[in-house]
């Protein structure tokens, strides 16, 4: 794989009075508790990890865990206390500030929860915003954020203001916005918490389908962890500020690292989340039946079929190549065994 | 109980009299003196039990021994002189002053003559010789008519029809009751005074809020002059400035840039952070944050701070008159002085016309929503622009027709001249005539009852106490309140004004605003309260809280002139007049704070009216209502000050006398502390007791 376009080495963020001492005492031995008792509060504990091209990094966790802290991290927000960041292998927090607003008005774009459009600028104004930032055209731009009001569906309610839009409309306008300048990295801060449901369900949707078109590299912000699930290339739990599992949604689901993950975990419906290649053995017995299924298909679209036969089922890749098999006992394990309830 | 006994143990030593004289000017052989930095001050020595030597009786002299000289000795600069070409000594702050000065005083000749034609903008790019060499270079003025209908074409876009009539027929009203010359001095001057004081607040909010360090230098500043007297200011101002327009705009300045900057820096702060993670995520650089994000979100505070800045400059307008200011505020001071009522009220009443004008249009502006202009042709966009070149064009014609048709004497298609307009003057003289031979007798026993039975006894009060009584009574009140600190400043301000030469003053000055807002709060309290009762009078009596708010404080005197003469019964009742405002307002607010669900909640366990607006209802608007005291007491004591205008023996009096005085400057600064100091006692005491009711009830 190239080299990865976010890359974070152990990154701190401590707020308070003297947290850079703090950290440089505790040499890499970070204890809430204690930073706690001296007026300092740990917002990031430790993060290493990476994102590649065209990947989608979820980070879930409740509030207080310190995920919106790591975004804005990166984003640079606020700087973070220790560590390092690289992005395309730029060391982030070296940069100028010129260099830092460059970054940002070519390579970077964000939505944030409450929407945060300008409220005395139209629907195109708003998306135009970063364009005129960055010096161009007010024509060229204006057609520019044009053709974004067509890619999320607001056509026709281009010269509108953000308070004459339903929550969900705003929130398109500030997906539109952070496309604007076609940034490589697409930063999401909890996008679709402060929507209603329905909506939510309907914007997840609409978000997977941008970025099946756009394939950005993007860090996606929720505390919901269906959301997390049905978004993630890999997710990343965080609780205290510190990551507790990074992996993806398959493993996570499968095998919790903490106890705190599979808090998380128990409630989930797996079928919905796993695929057959997530459970299937990778041998090919002999005794196969006729039925074969794919290997990225969700469990529970083909369990009745697969639960219907007496024989293993043979699992194939998209070039109809047998990779593995799976039978009906391994499905029924899947979904119903392995949890506490069912004691 | 410490405090009781303070009161009894000292009896009224026989040699005092109640409000001393003036120490530094009376030499007396039983005076005591003292000698601090080289000034010294005499006073008469009391029991410091009983009353507090003038320890700090030294600072008005050094104020204006320093202010003397900066003027005339600091830094002394060679500067080029354009009249008598060659270089010339002066002391540099002199020099920076009278640049200013004639900045100013530029600003404003170029406005009002713009609006009532004139020389001195010609003048000041050419010279006198030039404008006798070609007499036709006259800057001829707006025709009435083409100012009127501009205001109002200016009111319909920013407020709409209603806006734009009220617009409309009070220019009509004022050109035709003969008052547009003073009127227009008034605007003009006000149209350099906003923009200015609206530029500098502007500016000095977001220093602020952009560093630390420059709210921090800053806050004190804010605070003394929020409760500070715009009388005190005047006298400093005098000195660095001299007397006329231009010193009024500087003082102005002074005394509207404070609001400014906190309307500025609180609409700042309420930006949401998300507003600026976007506004940095697009790449903005510091100044586009600011000019493109932050200062168009926070659009409505600033606008609202535009608001203030006006109201603040109309009440300035009337005062700056004492020294020099030109138009509707001086002949208002005029009429006063001459007792002439009928005259006051006319100008008042014009310069009240403006001020709403001008707060409505204000307000309008602040809460219209910006529409997009985008898919509209030229006319559509421009149809404001050119509805009024339209107007113009009418305007000279009318104004040519005019000057054929009325041959003789004044074109009143024109400009209608001052007194020679319809005047109601002497209609409103007969009136106060006849109120007074028709009433004269209830008001003089209403007069002598409120004088003999509650004023005096209470001023006697005030005054019997001790100093060091009055200082445990507050300290304590301090430490009950807020703990050590609210005790220690507290008591730093109290002890200002005891160890300063007028402490009898400022109790007469307090006696006076204590007794108007006990009376403000009565009556704001109780109507606030039966307001709220119903959806139409609520907003009706914010409407009329509005209206009254927006008159300049000098107008309320004249009413009560008319009514009760020269007494202090008339100081009083404009204090209870202006003061209810704020009290009524904050009562009404406070009540309406409440959150609906506690309302349907309390409904439905069956409470009665009464439980529930005592149960529920005061107890939750009494920290709010307690700000609207806050505010009763900062309008009391302006008016109290301004107050001695007409004649009252407290602070106000030797503000007014230290104007006329050349070496009043350090005096009036210093009483005008004193006042701000007064009001600060309360406005902590109260702040803190609010600050902690609310974190009680976890309200904000």
């Amino acid at each position: 794989m190239s080299e990865p376009v976010i890359k974070c080495q152990s990154v701190y963020k401590i707020f308070g009075a003297n947290a850079e001492r703090m950290l440089k005492e505790a040499n890499g031995n970070v204890d809430a508790k204690t930073f706690q008792d001296n007026g300092c509060i740990v917002g990031v504990n430790n993060a290493s990890f990476e994102v590649s091209k065209g990947e989608m990094l979820v980070v879930m966790g409740l509030s207080g865990s310190g995920k919106s802290t790591l975004l804005r991290c990166i984003s640079r927000l606020t700087d973070a206390t220790g560590g390092k960041i690289f992005i395309e292998g730029q060391d982030l927090l070296n940069l100028n500030n010129k260099e830092l607003i460059d970054l940002r008005r070519n390579k970077m774009g964000m939505v944030f929860q409450s929407f945060a459009l300008l409220p005395h600028k139209t629907v195109l104004e708003n998306i135009a915003f970063p364009l005129q930032i960055k010096g161009i055209k007010t024509e060229d731009s204006i057609n520019k954020a044009m053709d974004m009001v067509k890619l999320v569906g607001l056509d026709g309610r281009e010269n509108y203001f953000p308070r004459e839009l339903s929550g969900g409309q705003q929130q398109r306008v500030g997906i539109a916005r952070s496309l604007a300048v076609e940034p490589d990295i697409w930063f999401l801060d909890e996008p679709f918490s402060a929507l209603d449901p329905l909506i939510r369900k309907e914007m997840q949707d609409e978000f997977l389908r941008l970025q099946e078109k756009l394939q950005k590299t993007i860090m996606f912000i929720t505390h919901d962890f269906d959301e997390a699930l049905k978004l993630a290339d890999r997710i990343a739990i965080m609780k205290d500020g510190i990551i507790e599992q990074l992996d993806t949604p398959a493993n996570i689901v499968l095998n919790p690292a903490t106890e705190y993950v599979r808090k998380f975990t128990e409630e989930v419906p797996r079928e919905k989340v796993l695929l057959i290649k997530d459970v299937m053995d990778e041998t090919t017995s002999s005794d196969i039946g006729d039925l074969k299924v794919s290997k990225d298909e969700i469990i529970e679209n083909v369990a009745e079929k697969i639960l219907t036969q007496e024989k293993t089922v043979a699992v194939i890749d998209s070039k109809n190549n047998v990779v593995g098999s799976i039978n009906p006992a391994k499905i029924i394990n899947t979904v119903f065994g392995g949890r506490k309830s069912n004691n | 109980m410490s405090f009781f006994a303070l009161c009894f143990a000292i009896d009224v030593p026989e040699t005092y009299k109640f409000i001393r004289g003036q120490a530094e000017f009376v030499k007396d052989p039983n005076q005591s003196a003292f000698v601090f930095l080289g000034k010294e001050v005499r006073y008469y020595a009391f029991d410091v039990f009983w009353r507090l030597p003038p320890l700090l009786g030294w600072l008005p002299i050094w104020i204006n021994d320093s202010l003397f000289f900066l003027m005339n000795d600091w830094m002394p600069m060679e500067f080029w002189n354009e009249d008598t070409q060659e270089y010339k000594t002066r002391p540099l702050v002199l020099q920076i002053t009278r640049n200013l000065t004639a900045f100013m005083t530029f600003l404003i000749e170029l406005i009002r003559e713009i609006l009532l034609g004139g020389l001195e903008t010609i003048v000041a790019f050419t010279s006198w010789d030039w404008i006798d060499a070609n007499p036709w270079a006259e800057l001829p003025g707006l025709p009435w008519t083409i100012v009127a209908t501009g205001s109002a074409i200016l009111a319909y876009k920013l407020g709409g029809k209603g806006l734009a009539i009220y617009a409309l027929l009070s220019m009509t009203y004022i050109s035709i009751f003969g008052q547009w010359k003073p009127s227009m001095q008034t605007l003009s001057f006000i149209l350099v005074a906003a923009p200015l004081s609206f530029i500098f607040g502007l500016s000095l909010g977001v220093a602020a809020y952009k560093s630390k360090r420059v709210e921090k230098a800053l806050y004190p500043i804010l605070l003394v002059m929020q409760t500070m007297p715009q009388y005190a200011v005047l006298v400093p101002a005098l000195v660095l400035f001299g007397v006329g327009d231009h010193a009024a705009v500087i003082i102005t300045m002074i005394v509207a840039v404070p609001p400014m900057i906190l309307l500025t820096l609180l609409g700042l702060r309420a930006v949401p952070p998300e507003v600026i993670e976007a506004g940095r995520m697009s790449g903005c650089n510091n100044w586009q944050l600011m000019s493109k994000v932050l200062i168009p979100t926070a659009r409505r505070d600033i606008l609202i701070g535009v608001n203030q800045v006006i109201m603040v400059c109309f009440s300035m307008a009337v005062i700056s008159a004492f020294i020099g200011a030109k138009g509707l505020g001086f002949n208002l001071l005029l009429a006063l002085n001459q007792l002439n009522i009928g005259l006051a009220l006319e100008a008042g009443l014009c310069i009240s016309l403006i001020a709403i004008l001008l707060d409505k249009m204000s307000l309008a502006w602040a809460n219209k929503q910006v529409d997009y202009f985008g898919n509209l042709n030229f006319f559509q966009r421009n149809k404001n622009a050119l509805s009024f070149g339209v107007v113009v064009i009418a305007g000279i014609l009318l104004a040519y027709f005019g000057s054929i048709y009325f041959k003789e004497g004044y074109n009143y298609l024109f400009e209608v001249p001052h007194n020679k307009g319809i005047s109601t003057a002497d209609f409103w003289n007969k009136g106060v005539d006849w109120i007074f031979d028709t009433f004269f007798v209830y008001i003089k026993a209403f007069n002598t009852w409120l004088i003999v039975d509650v004023l005096q006894p209470m001023r006697a009060l005030y005054l019997r106490m001790p100093a060091i009584a009055t200082l445990v009574l507050v300290v304590g009140a301090g430490y009950l309140i807020g703990g050590v600190r609210s005790a220690l400043v507290v008591c730093g301000l109290t002890l200002f004004i005891a160890l300063s030469p007028w402490w009898d003053r400022a109790l007469v000055t307090t006696y006076m605003a204590t007794f108007g807002v006990l009376v403000s709060c009565t009556i704001g309290f109780t109507v606030g309260t039966l307001c709220f009762q119903n959806k139409h009078s609520t907003n009706f009596m914010l409407n009329v809280c509005d209206i009254f708010q927006t008159f300049p404080s000098f107008v309320y005197l004249i009413p009560v002139m008319m009514l009760f003469g020269i007494t202090d019964t008339s100081v009083l009742i404009a204090v209870i007049v202006y003061a209810t405002i704020p009290a009524t307002r904050y009562t009404i607010e406070g009540l309406r704070s409440v959150p609906a669900g506690l309302h349907d909640a309390a409904t439905m366990s069956g409470v009665t009216k009464f439980q529930r607006l005592f149960k529920i209802e005061f107890p939750l608007a009494f920290p709010h209502m307690m700000l609207g005291l806050n505010q009763t007491i900062v309008f009391a004591l302006f008016m109290v000050i301004i107050g001695a205008f007409i004649g009252t023996e407290d602070l106000g009096q030797y503000i007014l006398k230290a104007l006329s005085d050349k070496k009043g400057a350090g005096i009036g600064l210093t009483l005008g502390i004193c006042v701000a100091f007064i009001g600060l006692i309360f406005d902590n005491l109260i702040r803190t007791w609010v600050g902690q009711r609310k974190k009680h009830l976890g309200i904000d």
